[in-house]
């Protein structure tokens, strides 16, 4: 139960750098206008983000398509969790029919 | 700001438990991924320790699966940093986003509060921001928990070596597209407002995804999702 210096030195540059990702959003949000196109941006980041992240995974085969197109219509009337246990059923499922 | 007639009724202790369980389903698909990290970082020659030192001081998923295929000895600092800055650096347009929601927290809360902020805790208290103030309580409810359970998992990960299946052929890894496709829903205003942000976002992301090794196909694809927005937005109509 030992920690290396080099890998100490390691985690805490990763560290540093990562809260310094974490925090320049907050610190800048302060300058930026409260109307106008910088706003609009700003209202329209989380969407654009989550869709960001989830379209190559959606699109990276056929299993994962269907099995996304399942979970939109399933998160309209599911509670989370639930939508979270079909989907990994579905796409484990459909991974090995359609060989994926 | 829109105070509204439940904060009259909730307490810190019941928001705290609401951000908790806003966040379980989360946590649930979260852990085999922090087995199998601990796991990995261990047949590296990482000790439990170590994994410890850098799931709380550096705590970002994606990047620490890069930093542990990566890890050498000596420890190639200068790399490992690089690759945690560039994978993260989505970060700092939530952050941007999510500042206007927490801006009246206690100023030290909203100095260590981005410390805790993962990607299913952000998306979870945006969500949350759209229905009602956010409160310190339902933030850190949410962000504390993935937190310890990151922990928990990625500590326990090294001990149980070789024990655990791939989670990508029991299909955990599609966990977290569903938890995403499910909290996006909440931000659909419309095909005429959310419409390009989703469309233009999705399509750089994936051609970026193609071309481009790393995570910078996340943000390619929300600065095309926000670009849409502001080219598609009147500007009489822009309003807070």
């Amino acid at each position: 139960m030992t920690i290396d210096p080099w890998n100490l030195a390691a985690i805490l540059a990763m560290g540093v750098l990562t809260y310094l990702t974490r925090i320049t959003g907050f610190l800048i949000a302060d300058r930026l206008p409260k109307s106008g196109p910088v706003r609009v941006a700003l209202n329209a980041l989380p969407p654009a983000v989550l869709t960001a992240v989830v379209a190559p995974a959606v699109l990276s085969g056929p299993a994962e398509a269907i099995t996304a197109a399942v979970t939109l219509f399933a998160a309209f009337r599911l509670p989370l969790l639930l939508v979270v246990v079909i989907a990994v059923v579905l796409v484990a499922t459909l991974r090995q029919i359609l060989g994926g | 700001m829109q105070p509204t007639a439940s904060d009259a009724s909730s307490t810190p202790a019941r928001e705290f438990l609401a951000g908790a369980t806003a966040i379980a389903p989360a946590v649930i698909a979260m852990v085999p991924f922090a087995l199998i990290l601990g796991q990995q970082a261990a047949a590296k020659g990482l000790s439990p320790l170590e994994m410890l030192a850098m799931s709380s001081i550096v705590f970002a998923g994606s990047s620490q699966f890069l930093a542990v295929s990566l890890w050498s000895f000596p420890a190639p600092v200068a790399a490992l940093a690089l690759a945690a800055l560039l994978i993260n650096l989505r970060h700092v347009l939530m952050g941007a986003s999510l500042a206007g929601k927490v801006g009246h927290f206690p100023k030290w809360m909203r100095v260590v509060g981005p410390y805790f902020m993962a990607d299913e805790t952000w998306a979870v208290v945006e969500r949350r921001a759209l229905a009602t103030r956010l409160t310190p309580a339902y933030y850190f409810g949410a962000a504390l928990t993935l937190f310890g359970c990151w922990q928990i998992g990625t500590v326990l990960g090294t001990f149980l070596g070789a024990l655990i299946d791939d989670p990508v052929r029991l299909g955990f890894d599609f966990a977290f597209p569903a938890i995403f496709i499910s909290l996006a829903l909440g931000f659909w205003k419309g095909a005429r407002q959310t419409g390009p942000v989703m469309v233009a976002a999705a399509v750089v992301a994936v051609a970026v995804h193609a071309v481009v090794p790393g995570a910078w196909y996340v943000v390619a694809g929300a600065l095309a999702g926000i670009a849409a927005a502001v080219i598609t937005t009147p500007h009489e109509a822009v309003t807070p």
